[in-house]
């Protein structure tokens, strides 16, 4: 039986700190960060090796938050999965929903009407914005500067009310269903959509001027924890980290699904990839995003419903299944599992919130995947994240997580 | 001239003969079968030679109702940003020697996904450079990804796989047993 883990890496230090002493007769030291503490925002540990403010080496442990979501979703049938991507990226949840059944729809080759597509373009980049606008204020509030963030997370609020109108939840939205959306949109989420898209720009600009050119900000930002082309790639970033980096690779332009092909829009990059850079390129995507949601918007079909004709997948009517016996006989079907589904394998990946969300999915024929990988963007750069801050500061190298946006949830799964 | 997916099959056959083949079940990408052994070449090749600059993920699998020399699997998706086309490959690793060689060498993102993938599967990975356990605790015994790793209360009736057209599994599922 091993040591427990906090003793195993202290020995692992142990030497280094008993041999080396520095010419002023200072010495090493251990610092333990983490895992629960407030500045990570999520559970992350990282024992460092210090001298004084430097962080000499650094060790990290994840996993405190794992909860076997692959394992679980062996035994779901398609539409409970749902709700445990919710929980991996849950900043920006419906990414995620909508990346599943994207994947799924992909698997029953299922064609989804424009104005369905057109809906989901308009759900993801709100949560692509809500998961931007976090991490920005956030890494504004890790630098000092509070009144940014208190004032720009009503508009979080915001979309989240916007969510709460189209699915009935929040955080955690479940939603969607195979084909499309569980109901139509309101009137009132409409209104809260066209609300939201008057009033956040100029909010958002405003935000941008409180802290974009802020000396104080760029002097804690610029060159911390940079970030080259090579490394990047060898360490698997995606998103808008590799994208500060200088790489111009984003899945919606690469492979657009859900028709982006149809939008006009730009993908800002950065060019050294440092704290700064990464801040800036978000700061640009939720623009990009605003003119992606209002041609959406502009472009929106009438005609078309909110789910796709597939009697097989989406539930029918509630009123039908009590009167009608084809509606009920489905209806049955759909609960117990008994639909059709083909033998075969399928990679599908969405722009998340931080990178590539990747999902391959794995079908023997039965109601339940055989096997469910999800490709989990900030679990494969997050391995980077000890090389970045070795040599730095303490104080840079939580700036530095919290620009990554390393999420928590999903890093653990 | 961009790289098609008939050529890069077609280079592939040519190069690797009778150790790759191609997977049948895949209903999107091109899609490879490679033994083992020749693995870590065929991705060195394809990343010096194809431009596969970008490994996307990499997981294990556990084929429980195969045969023993194809249990367990390990699946690389790969992809080059250049020609923007995608790669799935698969390598099958039998019960009594589950081992692969690292990718860790060729792209430095797999370092923590083979971690994952023996801390879930007991695969091991020849070469890597520190292979621990990653999301479970250091002192956790079982490989829990495997098939025969109970999820829930065994002693359920409303979850069983009969019912919901899956073939009940014949060897080590203790739940079929328990019944």
């Amino acid at each position: 039986m091993s040591q427990p883990l906090t003793k195993k890496i202290e020995d692992r230090y142990y030497e280094e700190i008993r041999v080396r002493e520095n010419e002023d007769g200072s010495e090493l030291s251990i610092l333990n960060l983490g895992p629960t503490h407030p500045a990570t925002h999520g559970i992350f540990q990282n024992v460092l090796l210090m001298d004084g403010e430097r962080i000499v080496d650094a060790e990290s442990t994840v996993g405190y938050i794992h909860r076997a979501f692959e394992k679980i979703a062996e035994n779901r049938p398609f539409y409970q999965i749902t709700p445990l991507t919710d929980r991996m990226n849950y900043c920006s949840s419906p990414i995620n929903n909508m990346g599943w059944w994207l994947t799924v729809e992909k698997l029953l080759n299922i064609e989804v009407p424009k104005r369905v597509q057109y809906m989901r373009v308009i759900v993801m980049e709100l949560s692509r914005i809500a998961d931007h606008l976090i991490c920005n204020s956030i890494l504004g509030v890790d630098s000092g500067a509070f009144t940014g963030f208190l004032h720009i997370f009503t508009y979080r609020e915001h979309i989240y009310e916007i969510f709460e109108e189209i699915s009935g939840a929040r955080l955690t939205t479940n939603m969607g269903r195979i084909g499309g959306f569980e109901r139509d949109w309101s009137d009132a989420a409409w209104a809260k959509i066209n609300k939201f898209m008057a009033e956040f720009p100029d909010a958002w600009e405003e935000f941008d001027r409180l802290l974009t050119r802020n000396t104080i900000f760029m002097n804690r930002c610029i060159n911390v924890g940079p970030l080259s082309v090579e490394k990047a790639l060898q360490y698997g970033f995606t998103g808008p980290n590799l994208r500060a980096a200088g790489v111009d690779y984003d899945v919606r332009v690469a492979e657009p699904y859900c028709s982006y092909e149809d939008f006009e829009f730009d993908i800002p990059v950065g060019k050294t990839g440092d704290t700064y850079d990464r801040y800036m390129v978000r700061q640009q995507e939720v623009r990009e995003s605003l003119k992606i949601i209002r041609q959406a918007l502009a472009k929106m079909p009438k005609e078309g419903g909110y789910h796709a004709d597939v009697p097989d997948y989406y539930l029918p009517p509630k009123q039908e299944v009590y009167n009608n016996m084809e509606a009920l006989i489905y209806h049955f079907k759909i609960v117990m599992g008994e639909i059709p589904v083909p033998k075969g394998e399928v990679y599908s990946c969405v722009e998340g919130g931080n990178g590539e969300l990747g999902f391959y999915l794995v079908s023997d024929g039965s109601r339940v995947p055989f096997r469910l990988h999800f490709r989990r963007p900030c679990f494969i750069y997050y391995q980077y994240y000890t090389e970045m801050i070795k040599g730095g500061y303490l104080s840079d190298a939580i700036l530095i997580l919290s620009s990554l946006n390393v999420i928590a949830g999903e890093l653990d799964a | 001239m961009a790289l098609t997916k008939e050529e890069l099959l077609e280079k592939l056959t040519a190069r690797y003969g009778e150790a790759i083949r191609t997977d049948e079940d895949s209903l999107d990408l091109p899609a490879v079968i490679i033994d083992r052994a020749k693995a870590h070449d065929l991705v060195k090749y394809l990343r010096d030679e194809l431009g596969f600059n970008f490994l996307t993920t990499l997981c294990g699998m556990h084929y429980a109702d195969s045969a023993p020399e194809q249990q367990f699997g390990v699946v690389y998706h790969i992809h080059n940003w250049i020609d923007n086309v995608r790669l799935r490959i698969k390598a099958f690793l039998p019960a009594d020697n589950v081992a692969i060689d690292t990718m860790s060498d060729l792209y430095a993102s797999a370092n923590w996904q083979e971690r994952e993938t023996y801390d879930f599967y007991g695969i091991e990975f020849k070469g890597h450079p520190d292979l621990r356990r990653i999301l479970n605790m250091d002192e956790m015994e079982s490989f829990p990804m495997r098939k025969e790793f109970p999820m829930e209360d065994p002693g359920r009736t409303d979850k069983d796989d009969r019912y919901f057209g899956r073939v009940p599994q014949t060897n080590n599922v203790p739940n079929n047993e328990l019944r």
